[in-house]
């Protein structure tokens, strides 16, 4: 086995080495499969106060298969690439299909379903691992010491970071896909600590994360923005429960779309396990809401060639003018509910195809976030959630919050220790107001945005 | 001395090639620039999961991960490196690369391992588990039946038996040497219920680092089916939570999560090393009733938190984390605790090979008090009781932090009556302890479901307490 493992790491895997795992499956007896290889390398610096505190350089390889016999399936996966690792991920799957049942929902695309988006979405750049280690070090470096330097109330870190990793993936099927896509990312980070007279802690942090070395703000840019963020916590008090306007910053209501990625999931529409499910063409958010899935944006962090199945991605209005005019489906949940994938396949080493989204936004608005601010003579501007409370199958939501007041259209003072809460289907057309800046710092994407009719909790 | 599994050794030496010249050799690479300290990891892992959704046997998927992480500690730095590929030429350069940290005159390891002992807080199954398939899957078939038989109402029913067996060798430049076989299993249930319009879910599960017996005899799929089913349909009839500042009863179990985030993390040795915990420099000051008294104990058979030994080689223990209100120590890993001139605890752990030691919790929970559990509901005019709960976070700096109730109902003069729909309840940690005004005799532990992430990593761990009053906490429903 110990020499067989040192040939194999030494050759580059192919998309033949994927397309003959396909081959095998069938000749053990599957009536269609698909292989999936991926391999990932990392490497993370992380400065604190000054000094290197961690540094992690590796990589790791895997494979993936799933068989299916008929309307049966199962899947098995390893990271043992040897003829002998390869044969035990094959043998192991077709034992396992024994044992699970026929459904008729099961199973790959039609073949003319698959395909991939032409031309390059520039999702990866080599310049990602080109700085030597003394050059990663120092990004990490001057990212700290730029929040550190920006108030004198900040003294401690967790650190300054500077992380890369490049991955590549082959998708292979016995009915005739082969596809392969290979993503780099890197980003810089700090989260200082800053300390009031009264020796009350807070921390925040910032970063810029990016698939190219070039495209990312500037370590001093990112530093000086993670100060600005801790420092106006200091102080924070909690204030009286109550309902008042709600301004979700940008990183807090992206959450809000994520709990709408979650409730449009083929998987939870199915099992009506959502407050979405079954709400197809009706009137679902306010008519100043229009939400896209686009997984076919340049550079995107969202955006692939073709979805975990080897379906092209595409761009599709989920949300237009407060209707809903999509779900997120792949395969299986397409033909549980009488409809066609629409590309959002994910497919992880393990198990069936889960589902994932673009790059998914809210389109912005005309607002700028000061003149939002403007119109609030008494309100919160919510910057952090902390918790897990959203129950998508009721839409009730409920997190950990802290942020800023609002007093005749300024911030007043910090904010923490409350709670804010309501419900998805009432919050969603409740927003009275979108400001214009959309910017995407991840796959998804969300302006300024303020809810109306939200319970604060506080004292 | 026993060894601690000699089969583990004899695992990865036969079946992977290791050998202790090969350790040794490894080490001598890994401090060839200098160094404090350097260890390897291997782990090699094998997974199975079978899920019955709508009665079905949908999925059913098998997973083999292997690899070595390899670290070099100098002073406050770490260097690490990990390779899936487990050749002496991978194993080596992985050592170059994680000796890169440091910068100075090679150092020696010790000559020759000392292994420690063994525990023995669970049991292994024989290997060639594949032949035990039949037996899951009648389990999670038997968890479907219970679930739709409990309630005409319920509508779907996802059940889930997932495994893994997770053998680990650890050896230290300081001579140290460990193995371990580490069974965990864990049976899932969840559902939801339909009423016209009204939609509601449930789920409950439960394991450990138990054998399929354990799902026979002392928890079965009709015990974990039937709990998920009550909990749906009970959610049908839920009204608003209320909100605002109120007293609080948590009933016993699973809601020791208020532990694990309220103290758990800003105990851990890192975040106080770095002075990064709003508990940083309170060891032997107040910061909970005196009615309080919290440990971590990695040391209890069977549980999901329990370990022989920590993924840096040491023996777990029981530390005492608060006594009767006062801070008495941190969880360490041996970087914090050599920097910190503390005990090891045995709290340092990863998530896999690809990934860097830290102090973590194992089994966090409240000893057990003197109240009624009854008296303290009766204690209470108006207030909520909570009895399940989701996930939690905390902030560490300014000791905020959540948990959220999928489980609660009001009291109203002495009496549960209404159940509440899901809400985030929100503390201090270094505050809220203090409001604990009565403690019940009903010490429980948790059905085995807990995952706690931090900086990225997820572990197994365990939480418990008995049923406690807290005189005021905030509640974060949408009621009055």
């Amino acid at each position: 086995m110990k020499n067989a493992t040192v040939t194999v790491s030494e050759n580059k895997i192919s998309t033949e080495f994927v397309t003959d795992i396909v081959t095998k499956a069938l000749q053990a007896g599957a009536s269609d499969a698909e292989a999936v290889f991926s391999e990932g390398d990392e490497f993370e610096t992380l400065v604190r106060l000054g000094q290197v505190e961690q540094l992690k350089e590796a990589g790791a390889r895997a494979a993936g298969l799933r068989v299916f016999q008929g309307n049966r399936t199962a899947s098995t996966t390893t990271s043992d690439l040897t003829a002998e690792g390869i044969e035990r991920l094959i043998c192991g799957a077709m034992a396992l299909v024994q044992v699970t049942s026929e459904d008729p929902f099961a199973g790959l695309p039609e073949p003319g379903e698959f395909g991939k988006l032409a031309g390059d979405l520039d999702l990866y750049y080599d310049d990602v691992y080109s700085l030597p280690a003394a050059e990663r070090i120092e990004y990490a470096r001057r990212t700290e010491a730029a929040a550190m330097a920006a108030d004198a109330r900040i003294q401690n870190s967790g650190g300054g970071s500077f992380d890369a990793a490049t991955g590549r993936k082959i998708l292979a099927n016995s009915r005739g896909f082969v596809g392969e896509v290979r993503r780099s990312s890197c980003s810089i980070s700090a989260q200082p600590i800053a300390m009031s007279p009264d020796g009350g802690m807070q921390r925040d942090y910032w970063y810029s994360s990016q698939r190219s070395l070039g495209l990312l703000d500037s370590p001093e840019s990112v530093g000086l923005e993670a100060a600005r963020r801790t420092v106006r916590k200091l102080g924070a008090r909690k204030v009286p429960t109550q309902r008042v306007p709600l301004v979700f910053a940008p990183e807090v209501a992206s959450s809000i779309l994520g709990a709408i990625i979650g409730a449009i999931n083929g998987n939870a529409v199915y099992r009506s396990s959502s407050f979405l499910a079954g709400k197809l063409g009706e009137a679902v958010a306010g008519s100043n809401l229009t939400i896209v899935d686009d997984g076919t944006m340049v550079g995107g962090f969202g955006s692939l060639y073709f979805d975990g199945e080897g379906l092209p991605t595409r761009r599709k209005t989920v949300l237009d003018r407060g209707v809903l005019t999509s779900y997120l489906l792949n395969t299986y949940t397409a033909r549980k509910l009488g409809l066609k994938s629409t590309g959002n396949a994910l497919r992880g080493l393990a198990g069936s195809p889960g589902i994932s989204c673009g790059n998914f936004y809210l389109e912005p608005g005309e607002k700028t976030q000061e003149e939002i601010l403007a119109e609030i003579s008494n309100g919160l501007y919510v910057t952090d959630l902390i918790g897990h409370g959203v129950n998508i199958v009721t839409g009730d939501y409920s997190h950990g919050a802290s942020g800023l007041w609002i007093e005749n259209g300024e911030l007043a003072y910090p904010v923490e220790e409350i709670t804010v809460a309501g419900n998805l289907k009432e919050m969603l057309h409740n927003i009275s107001s979108i400001g214009n800046d959309l910017i995407f710092r991840s796959s998804v994407a969300c302006p300024t945005i303020v809810i109306e009719g939200m319970t604060i909790a506080g004292e | 001395m026993q060894p601690a599994s000699p089969d583990t050794r004899k695992f990865f030496y036969e079946h992977l090639g290791l050998n202790e010249q090969l350790l040794e050799q490894c080490l001598a690479a890994a401090l060839s620039a200098g160094g404090d300290y350097a260890d390897l990891y291997f782990e090699y892992v094998t997974a199975s999961s079978l899920t019955v959704d709508e009665s079905l046997v949908k999925s059913a998927s098998q997973g083999i991960s292997a690899g070595c992480g390899l670290r070099v500690v100098s002073g406050e730095r770490t260097g690490y490196a990990y390779t899936d590929d487990l050749s002496p030429e991978r194993l080596l350069r992985a050592a170059h690369t994680a000796a890169l940290i440091a910068s100075g005159p090679s150092k020696q390891p010790v000559q020759g391992f000392r292994e420690s002992a063994s525990a023995g807080l669970y049991t292994v199954a024989s290997p060639g588990s594949d032949s035990e398939t039949p037996a899951k899957l009648a389990l999670i078939q038997r968890a479907d039946r219970a679930a739709r038989a409990y309630d005409a109402r319920i509508v779907q029913v996802q059940a889930s038996f997932a495994d893994e067996l997770r053998r680990i060798l650890v050896a230290g430049s300081d001579g140290s040497f460990a193995t371990d076989t580490q069974p965990l299993a864990r049976l899932n249930v969840s559902v939801i219920a339909k009423e016209g319009e009204n939609i509601a879910r449930g789920s409950s599960g439960g394991g450990g680092r138990v054998l399929l017996d354990f799902f026979l005899t002392d928890k079965t799929p009709e015990y974990f089916a039937t709990e998920a089913a009550r909990q749906a349909v009970l959610q049908l009839g839920a009204v608003p939570a209320p909100a605002g500042e109120m007293p609080v009863v948590l009933g016993p179990g699973w809601p020791g999560v208020l532990l694990h985030e309220a103290v758990g993390h800003g105990l851990e040795a890192d975040f106080n090393r770095k002075k990064t915990s709003a508990f940083a420099g309170l060891i032997g000051q107040m910061v909970a009733s005196p009615k309080v008294t919290v440990v971590d104990n990695g040391t209890m058979p069977n549980r999901r938190g329990s370990l022989n030994v920590d993924d840096e080689g040491s023996p777990t223990q029981e530390t005492v984390l608060i006594e009767n209100g006062v801070l008495k120590g941190y969880m360490s890993d041996k970087l914090s605790a050599r920097l910190m001139g503390i005990a090891d605890t045995g709290n340092g752990r990863r998530e896999s090979y690809q990934h860097i030691p830290m102090p973590r919790m194992t089994n966090t929970y409240m000893l057990a008090g003197e109240d009624d559990p009854g008296d303290i509901i009766r204690s209470v005019q108006r207030g909520l009781y909570a009895v399940n709960f989701g996930g939690g976070q905390v902030d560490i700096t300014n000791g905020k932090f959540v948990f959220s109730a999928s489980e609660a109902y009001l009291i109203e003069d002495g009496k549960i009556t209404a159940p509440v729909k899901n809400a985030t309840l929100i503390g201090n940690g270094p505050e809220s302890l203090k409001y604990v005004s009565m403690v019940g005799n009903d010490l429980k532990l948790d059905e085995g479901v807990g995952t706690c992430g931090k900086a990225g990593q997820s572990v197994p761990v365990g939480v418990g307490m008995p049923t406690i009053k807290l005189d005021k906490m905030t509640v974060g429903g949408t009621g009055n």
